[in-house]
């Protein structure tokens, strides 16, 4: 079901961070959401601009999202859809030459610039066109998962160490809240799409299943991460408006990929251990598992990002500080258990 | 070493186990589903039992190697315990098999990693079989926690205290035979007559008999030829 795709995300990410060493590098550049540096002197001052980092990503995500559903209730669909295709470009083409660069250096092949515009611009091209237009569903399905790898990476390279913690913390609490509570962004935005009997958002959502409209394609509006991180975590069930449709896919948001691979993903560029990093997908695969059973309970609109990431969040510190000695003094001696 | 040293450890320590996963799990959603919480809780066991290690040795005397040793030794122990009291969930070789892919990663996956990179193994005089023992070590534990699982669900189903007290003393046996380690022969060898026994052990209770092994290996197995839809 879903598991397949977000493990290939997490998998992506994984084996991207332990090969090639531009993502998992130290960088002194930061992006502008998380403006305060953490290289600072003494540890009070490095908490307190974490804070305030991720204060201000959580701020920046909000004003995205409330835009957003600002947009869609006064039906400005024009001004979302170009959003979309704007961030949509920039991840597949820019940011997949950056990934392309990262390789060819890595493993010292050379290639020419012609040769590598041909490759990204036919990477590119058909990505916008599955996703924004039409496509086999695996296609879209593939592209969905590399575009979120891709956006997860830029997050693991240039979030900053504590801030990046704090920011998953934060951000599932915000999913909590943006999509259950009655006034809600992002249960305003499921709620007026229901409303409306369109197809609860397409953009920026995968799903698992085609979703069949019963009238000619209207508008499906693209399909794409926005570069603004739209974390709107939510699964939600498929809804069925034609009685002989079987298929019931389940959908959720990219946001939910990208936030599962950042905390993959940093588990696995701090410190190099790979119990780490397996138990960190461990944890996150049964948080998508119990909200997947919570969705079945439910049938609503929930969100997926609070049990996947408290759980991530859990097993990454445990590990870290209390299995790794162990399991690091057991194959030293050489002990199994 | 070599890439030839690494997927050659690989396949050796994860194969049986992966083989078992996509012929008997991978194409039902439901079963990977408990193979992955059969994983999370051999975590969960884990985390408890290193915690309970990591105090100790925080308050013990940290120059004393024989004190650190002993300290690891109780940190074996107490896992082990540890592990055979998590709730086996339903269907028990899945949830045995899920500790089994937990316990080899943890133990093995560090070891794979860096035998890809550059150096020779045993330079300083310690065994030169480190990798290969450990692979071997790693399937033979996979396996077994998956004969266990099946075994100690039988045995807790028909309340036979006896069967669940020989799995538990099983396990410890196994792990305490690794303190001989590096002197390899002494642990690997009993360890796999432990693995055969276990095997054994578990296909009886699993409801297994020399007639339907029979059966299966001449594919005369109409009720296996059914439910796969195959023409005898």
């Amino acid at each position: 079901m879903l598991f397949v795709p977000v493990t290939l995300c997490m998998l992506l990410v994984v084996a991207t961070i332990k090969s090639l060493h531009f993502y998992s590098d130290k960088t002194d550049q930061q992006l502008i959401y998380t403006p305060f540096t953490e290289n600072t002197s003494s540890v009070g001052r490095r908490l307190l601009n974490s804070v305030l980092n991720a204060v201000v990503m959580i701020g920046v995500i909000v004003a995205m999202t409330v835009l957003l559903v600002f947009l869609y209730k006064y039906r400005c669909y024009k001004v979302i859809h170009g959003w979309l295709i704007l961030s949509s470009l920039l991840l597949l083409f820019w940011f997949s030459f950056m990934y392309l660069s990262e390789v060819l250096k890595t493993y010292n092949v050379a290639m020419d610039y012609p040769t590598a515009g041909v490759l990204i611009w036919n990477f590119g091209a058909v990505g916008m066109a599955c996703v924004h237009w039409k496509g086999p569903l695996a296609l879209q399905q593939a592209y969905l998962i590399v575009v979120s790898a891709l956006m997860a990476l830029v997050f693991v390279k240039y979030l900053p160490e504590w801030s990046a913690w704090l920011i998953l913390a934060l951000v599932s609490v915000y999913d909590l809240v943006a999509v259950l509570s009655p006034k809600g962004p992002l249960r305003m935005l499921v709620e007026t799409a229901q409303e409306r009997n369109e197809p609860i958002f397409p953009a920026l959502i995968y799903s698992s299943a085609m979703a069949w409209t019963t009238g000619p394609a209207d508008g499906e509006p693209g399909r794409a991460s926005d570069e603004e991180a739209e974390p709107s975590g939510r699964a939600a069930a498929a809804e069925d408006d034609d009685d002989e449709q079987e298929e019931r896919g389940v959908k959720l948001g990219l946001g939910d990929f990208i936030f599962y691979s950042v905390l993959v993903g940093k588990a696995a560029a701090g410190g190099g251990d790979w119990n780490t990093t397996a138990a960190c997908f461990v944890a996150i695969l049964i948080g998508l598992c119990v909200t997947l059973l919570l969705l079945a309970i439910f049938k609503k609109a929930l969100p997926a990002l609070p049990i996947s990431i408290t759980f991530g969040l859990i097993c990454y510190f445990a590990t870290d500080s209390l299995a790794r000695p162990f399991m690091d003094d057991l194959a030293a001696h050489h002990f199994y258990i | 070493m070599t890439a030839a040293v690494f997927f050659g450890c690989t396949f050796i320590a994860f194969g049986p186990a992966i083989a078992l996963f996509l012929f008997t799990i991978a194409r039902e959603p439901l079963r990977v589903i408990f193979l992955i919480a059969g994983a999370f809780f051999w975590l969960v066991s884990l985390l408890l039992s290193s915690l309970v290690w990591f105090i100790s040795v925080q308050i013990s005397n940290k120059d004393s190697a024989v004190q650190q040793k002993g300290l690891l030794i109780f940190g074996v122990v107490l896992s082990v315990l540890l592990q055979e009291t998590f709730p086996m969930s339903h269907p028990p070789d899945l949830s045995g098999l899920g500790f089994g892919f937990m316990s080899g990663a943890f133990s093995v996956v560090n070891i794979l990693a860096d035998s890809v990179g550059p150096g020779t193994i045993g330079i300083h005089g310690d065994s030169q079989h480190y990798f290969l023992s450990s692979a071997f070590m790693t399937m033979a534990i996979i396996l077994l926690h998956m004969f266990w699982g099946v075994v100690f669900f039988d045995a807790c189903e028909k309340q036979q205290w006896w069967a669940v007290a020989a799995v538990v003393i099983s396990h410890l046996v196994v792990s305490c035979l690794t303190f001989q380690n590096p002197e390899y022969v002494a642990s690997l060898v009993p360890t796999y007559v432990i693995l055969f026994l276990m095997g054994i052990w578990a296909f009886y209770s699993a409801g297994g008999s020399l007639r339907n092994l029979k059966l299966c290996l001449t594919c005369k197995d109409k009720d296996f030829l059914l439910a796969n839809h195959r023409p005898r």
